[in-house]
C-alpha cells in the first residue's frame, strides 16, 4: 500500500496576504495529478509551502504525509520524507558542483537513517550517477558543472529532473516546469519524468499548458482560482481548459477576472 | 565590543616601546655586517622620524588599532626561548605527497626546523634562514633585500620591520634551475610578544618553483604582534608560485608590506589565505617591471567575532603588455569587519596593459561590516582596465533550495560558503591545504 499526501483546508499568506484560501487535495503514490490555473491562483504558492518556504506563513489547514504532519518539519526533513519540488526557477550555486550537491543530499539521506553511517562511496556515488544520467540521456559532464550556474533554461529544467531521478522521492511536484521551454526540450523533459513515473512516485504537475499533460497523461486535472481548487476532473477539464481559457470559470465560479 | 559609531571619536595611537639600544645589541649579537646594522638603524631612525598612524591618514582611516596593548604586543621576542620546541605535525606534514621539497620553520623567532632535500640542493638551491644567508650568501642578500620590495620609508610599519627584523626565510633559485617539489616556511608564535619576520624569494632568471609560507601563532591571553615583511622577486621567464597561509590567534595584530616584482615574461602567481588574527593590515603590491610580465594576486578571507581583515593592494603596470589579475574574497560573520582598498595604477607608457580586479564579500551576520574600494590610476592611453566589487548575503533562496534536496540548513550553508570560496581554492595547489582551510571555514561557520 502506498503512501498518500493530504492537504486539507490549506490556508496560506505571503506577508499577511492570503494566498491560498482552503486548498483540499488528495494524491496517492503512483497517481499524476495536473494542477492548472491562471497566474496568481496560488499554484506556485501550494508548491513552496508544502516544502516549508520560510516567506510562506500557514494559517490553517494540514498537510499529512504518510500520516505525518508536515507543516512541522523543516524543508530538508520533507525533502528526507520522500517530497521532491523541481523549481520553475532554480537558483544558481557557483562553486558547487551537481555532484557534489547530490552526493550531501545522498549522505544527509543516509545520516538520517543511520547518525554513523561514513556516506556513499565514491565509486557507488559514481555509478549511480552515471546510471541515472545515461537513464535520462544526461551528458556525463553534468556532473562536474556548478550547480545551475551558465546553465541554459533547458539545462536547468533538466538537472531539476536528474535531481528527481537520484533521490527517487515518493512525491515530487514539478513547479512549471515546462515554462521557457522549447518544444524539444519540453519533450526531453516530459520523457524524463515519464521514465520516473511508476506506481513509486506521485506527481503533481503544476502548468499552465496542456501540451506538458499530453506528454504526461495525468488521471487527475485540478484546476485553482482564487486560492483554491474549484474544479476537479479528468483529461477532459484539461480540454476545456485549453479550448476555452480561464474566462468562462471565472464567471462559473462567481470570481473576479485577475488575469488572463 | 567596539563599535563602529565610535570609530571618529578621537583614538590614541601610542607607539610601541621598541628601543634602538635593544636591536643593535640583538644584531651584534647576531654578529651581523655593518651594512646590514647601518641599514636597520637608517630605517630606525626613519621609524623614529614618522608618526604613528592615525584614522586621519587615508590608508588607515577603516583600522583602529587603538586597542592594541603594546605592553604585551611590543616587547621583542627573544630567539632562544621558544615557547614549545616543535611545530605541530599536521602542519609539518609535506604539502604534496609524502616527501618534504623543503621545511623551515620558526617558533617565537627561533629556528626549530630546517631541512631541504638533498636533490634540490644540489641544483643550488638555497632555502635558509635570513640569518645564516646574510653570512653565507652576503652579495646575495645585500643585493636584494630591502632594495626594491620592501622600503622602510613606506611607512611607520615598514621602517620598523627594516630597522628590527628578527627572523627570516631566504629562498634563491639560480637561472634555469625548476624545483619539482614545494618549499614550506612556516612562522609559529606561542609566546606572547613582538616578532618581525621576513620572507625573501628570489627567482634568477628561467627559474620556477612553489613556496608555501605559513604564518600560525597559539591564542594566548595577551595581545601579540607580528611586523611583517615579504619581498618576492621573479626574474625575466621566471615562474614563482607563492601561496601565503595565516592562521594567527586571536590575540595577534600584525601589520605587515609585501611586495612582488616580476621582470621581463615572468610569472607571479600570488594566492593568501588568511583566517586568523585580531587584526591585520597588510599592503600587498605586484609591480610588473617589464614587458610581458604577469602576475595574480587571489585572496581568501573569513573573519568573525571582532576580527578585522584589512588589505590595502597595489598592482603596478610599469612596462607595456603586462597583466594583473586580483580576485580576493571576504566572508564576514559575527560583528568582523572587511576592508580591501585596491588600486591598478598603469605608469605612463605601459601600452596594453590588462588589469583586472575583483572584490567579492559575503555578509553572514547582521553586525558584520565589508568596505570595498576599488581604483584606477592610468596614465596610458591604450589600456585594458576593470573592477568589480560586491557585498551580499547568504540569501534565503539558495538554503531553502538546498534544504529541499534534504540537506540541513548548517550543511546547505557549508556547502553555499565553500562554494562561494571554490575559484579561489582551486588556485591552492595543495589539496591538503585547501582542507585545512574549508575546515577552517567550518569551524568559523559553525561557531565551535
Amino acid at each position: 500500500m502506498g503512501a498518500t499526501l493530504e492537504i486539507r483546508n490549506l490556508h496560506v499568506s505571503i506577508d499577511e496576504t492570503p494566498i491560498l484560501r482552503g486548498v483540499d487535495l488528495t494524491i496517492n503514490q503512483g497517481e499524476t495529478h495536473a494542477l492548472m490555473g491562471p497566474n496568481g491562483s496560488g499554484k506556485s504558492t501550494l508548491a513552496y509551502a508544502m516544502l516549508g518556504h520560510p516567506a510562506y506563513s500557514v494559517d490553517e489547514g494540514e498537510v499529512l504525509f504518510d500520516g505525518v504532519d508536515v507543516l512541522e518539519l523543516e524543508p530538508d526533513e520533507r525533502s528526507r520524507l520522500g517530497l521532491f519540488l523541481a523549481f520553475q526557477y532554480p537558483v544558481s550555486v557557483p562553486g558547487v558542483t551537481v555532484a557534489n550537491f547530490l552526493r550531501s543530499a545522498i549522505n544527509s539521506r543516509r545520516k538520517q537513517e543511520n547518525a554513523e553511517d561514513p556516506g556513499i562511496s565514491i565509486p557507488e556515488f559514481r555509478r549511480l550517477m552515471k546510471e541515472r544520467m545515461d537513464f535520462l540521456d544526461i551528458d556525463h559532464s553534468f556532473a562536474g558543472r556548478y550547480l545551475n550556474a551558465g546553465f541554459s533554461g533547458g539545462e536547468k529544467k533538466r538537472n531539476e529532473i536528474l535531481q528527481l531521478a537520484v533521490l527517487q522521492p515518493r512525491f515530487a511536484i514539478l513547479d512549471e516546469t515546462d515554462s521557457g521551454l522549447d518544444i524539444d526540450a519540453l519533450r526531453i523533459v516530459a520523457d524524463g519524468v515519464n521514465k520516473l513515473k511508476g506506481p513509486e512516485l506521485g506527481v503533481l504537475v503544476i502548468t499552465h499548458y496542456k501540451r506538458m499533460l499530453d506528454y504526461l497523461n495525468p488521471e487527475y486535472v485540478h484546476l485553482m482560482m482564487d486560492g483554491r481548487i474549484v474544479e476537479s476532473g479528468g483529461a477532459a477539464l484539461a480540454e476545456e481548459i485549453e479550448d476555452y481559457g480561464y474566462q468562462p470559470f471565472f464567471e462559473k465560479h462567481g470570481l473576479e477576472v485577475t488575469e488572463e | 565590543m567596539t563599535t563602529t559609531r565610535t570609530r571618529r571619536r578621537s583614538r590614541e595611537f601610542v607607539a610601541p616601546p621598541f628601543a634602538w639600544e635593544e636591536i643593535q645589541s640583538r644584531a651584534e649579537a647576531n654578529n651581523e655586517p655593518g651594512w646590514l646594522i647601518d641599514m636597520r638603524q637608517q630605517a630606525w631612525e626613519l621609524y623614529e622620524e614618522m608618526p604613528m598612524p592615525t584614522l586621519n591618514d587615508e590608508a588607515w582611516r577603516r583600522t583602529d588599532y587603538s586597542h592594541i596593548n603594546w605592553e604585551t604586543a611590543g616587547d621583542l621576542m627573544i630567539a632562544d626561548n621558544p615557547g614549545i620546541d616543535t611545530i605541530p605535525a599536521e602542519n609539518r606534514a609535506p604539502l604534496i605527497g609524502n616527501e618534504h621539497g623543503g621545511l623551515i620553520a620558526w617558533v617565537d623567532n627561533a629556528l626549530v626546523h630546517h631541512q631541504l632535500a638533498d636533490h634540490i640542493a644540489q641544483q643550488g638551491v638555497i632555502f635558509t634562514d635570513l640569518h645564516s644567508a646574510v653570512h653565507e650568501y652576503p652579495e646575495l642578500v645585500q643585493k636584494h633585500l630591502f632594495q626594491k620590495g620592501v622600503k622602510a620609508e613606506e611607512g611607520k610599519f615598514a621602517a620598523l620591520h627594516v630597522a628590527a627584523w628578527t627572523h627570516g626565510v631566504f629562498v634563491y633559485v639560480p637561472r634555469n634551475v625548476s624545483v619539482d617539489l614545494p618549499l614550506h616556511s612556516i612562522f609559529y608564535n606561542a609566546n606572547t610578544g613582538a616578532s618581525l619576520g621576513h620572507v625573501l624569494v628570489v627567482l634568477e632568471e628561467r627559474a620556477e618553483v612553489t613556496v608555501a609560507q605559513e604564518y600560525l601563532s597559539d591564542t594566548g591571553d595577551e595581545h601579540t604582534s607580528f611586523i611583517g615583511g615579504t619581498e618576492l622577486i621573479v626574474g625575466k621567464n621566471a615562474n614563482l608560485r607563492y601561496v601565503a597561509l595565516q592562521n594567527w590567534g586571536y590575540n595577534m595584530y600584525e601589520f605587515s608590506y609585501e611586495r612582488g616584482h616580476v621582470g621581463r615574461d615572468g610569472k607571479l602567481d600570488w594566492v593568501v589565505g588568511s583566517m586568523g588574527s585580531r587584526l591585520t593590515k597588510k599592503f600587498m603590491q605586484i609591480s610588473l617591471d617589464e614587458p610581458g610580465s604577469w602576475g595574480r594576486m587571489s585572496g581568501m578571507f573569513f573573519a568573525d567575532e571582532n576580527q578585522l581583515l584589512d588589505h590595502d593592494t597595489y598592482q603596478e603596470h610599469n612596462a607595456p603588455h603586462t597583466t594583473s589579475d586580483l580576485l580576493f574574497k571576504n566572508a564576514l560573520t559575527d560583528s568582523s569587519r572587511s576592508v580591501w582598498r585596491g588600486m591598478i595604477r598603469v605608469q605612463p607608457g605601459a601600452q596594453q596593459a590588462d588589469g583586472f580586479q575583483a572584490n567579492n564579500n559575503m555578509i553572514l551576520s547582521d553586525y558584520a561590516r565589508a568596505d570595498s574600494i576599488p581604483g584606477l590610476e592610468i596614465e596610458a592611453d591604450d589600456v585594458r582596465c576593470t573592477h568589480a566589487a560586491t557585498i551580499g548575503k547568504m540569501e534565503e533562496e539558495y538554503i531553502f533550495y538546498l534544504q529541499t534536496r534534504g540537506v540541513p540548513r548548517r550543511e546547505a550553508e557549508r556547502l553555499f560558503v565553500n562554494g562561494y570560496f571554490q575559484d579561489v581554492l582551486d588556485r591552492i595547489p595543495f589539496e591538503d591545504v585547501q582542507k585545512r582551510l574549508l575546515a577552517d571555514v567550518d569551524r568559523k561557520l559553525l561557531g565551535a
